[in-house]
């Protein structure tokens, strides 16, 4: 069966390209063939060893190495540049405090990708954002009922989709739809893998996810036709 | 069982949908979607989103300081080491 292009692109490594290997838990058929825990980059394995030690230059060469990937991440999560900041700063911060407990089952990166989540999701916890009530937005609302999605075919996005207005759509949705948007389609996690870090059903992560989408159809064709009208 | 695939309403595939992509499925193959223009345009354009946010958002440079209010909280916490706060 043809892998459907609405799956979860795959894990893009990064510069370090530590994460390429990492044997995949679930459905491996559709992801990245990660490099093994041990690291290609002996100057990444030599820094990562030091800084277990305790030696705070070789901690700031990690934070050297990945502070834009996990910037980045906090960023697009919250679509906020404060808090992206404090977030990043509070991902390395509890990366001090547990990088000795650092076992290299995974890949570095895909760790420290995978805490710098998690601190983004306890921040959205602790900010109200309740994620275990997706579970109630299950329930099609009259405006999200799947009829609403149709539109005359002349209306279809064309393929070319101007990625700034999709930044922007993505930045206008509500942070649940977003937050299941980008741990999906941008940073490639599975649906059982977001089930698990945002403690709902997979069913709800494909239902929200699907929503996300076609609220971004919608404001993508909006944004098309006021460009149309000018 | 195939026959009432064919004849599925557009109400009726749309409420599969999340789920049939969700899985990994080639929704495109569906009976359906063969059929009805609206939901092909509907699934091209959500194929069109999820391609389209794999290249979003570069990657951004943190700014300077951030390593600097990093190494004092770092330093603050070692030199505190009872304090959990």
């Amino acid at each position: 069966m043809p892998r459907s292009r609405l799956t979860a692109p795959m894990r893009e490594s990064t510069s370090l390209d530590l994460d390429k290997a990492v044997p995949v838990p679930t459905q491996p058929a559709r992801r990245v063939t990660f490099a093994p825990a041990a690291s290609p980059d002996p100057k990444q394995a030599d820094a990562l060893a030091r800084a277990q030690a305790g030696d705070h230059q070789a901690f700031a060469q990690l934070y050297s190495l990945h502070k834009r990937r996990i910037y980045s991440l906090c960023l697009r999560m919250v679509g906020n540049i404060a808090e992206a900041e404090d977030l990043t700063q509070e991902a390395f911060l509890q990366l001090h405090r547990k990088i000795a407990t650092f076992r290299g089952d995974s890949a570095f990166s895909t760790w420290l990708h995978r805490l710098a989540v998690n601190v983004v999701l306890m921040q959205l916890r602790k900010k109200g954002l309740n994620l275990i009530s997706l579970d109630e937005a299950m329930e099609p609302v009259p405006e999200q009922s799947p009829g609403r999605s149709f539109g005359a075919p002349d209306l279809a996005l064309s393929g070319a989709i101007d990625r700034l207005a999709l930044e922007r759509a993505v930045g206008d949705l509500p942070a649940g739809y977003r937050l299941i948007f980008i741990l999906h389609d941008v940073e490639g996690y599975e649906h059982n893998e977001i089930a698990s870090m945002l403690e709902c059903s997979i069913g709800n992560s494909k239902s929200q996810l699907h929503k996300a989408r076609l609220r971004l159809r919608d404001a993508l064709r909006r944004s098309a036709q006021k460009e149309a009208q000018r | 069982m195939t026959g009432d695939r064919d004849k599925m309403s557009c109400v009726e595939f749309q409420a599969q949908l999340p789920e049939l992509v969700g899985s990994g499925a080639d929704a495109g193959a569906h009976p359906h979607i063969q059929s009805c223009e609206l939901c092909r345009a509907l699934l091209s354009d959500l194929e069109t989103i999820a391609e389209a946010a794999r290249q979003l958002f570069p990657v951004e440079e943190p700014p300077e300081e951030l390593w600097e209010h990093i190494e004092l909280a770092i330093k603050s916490e070692e030199g505190e080491p009872g304090d959990s706060n």
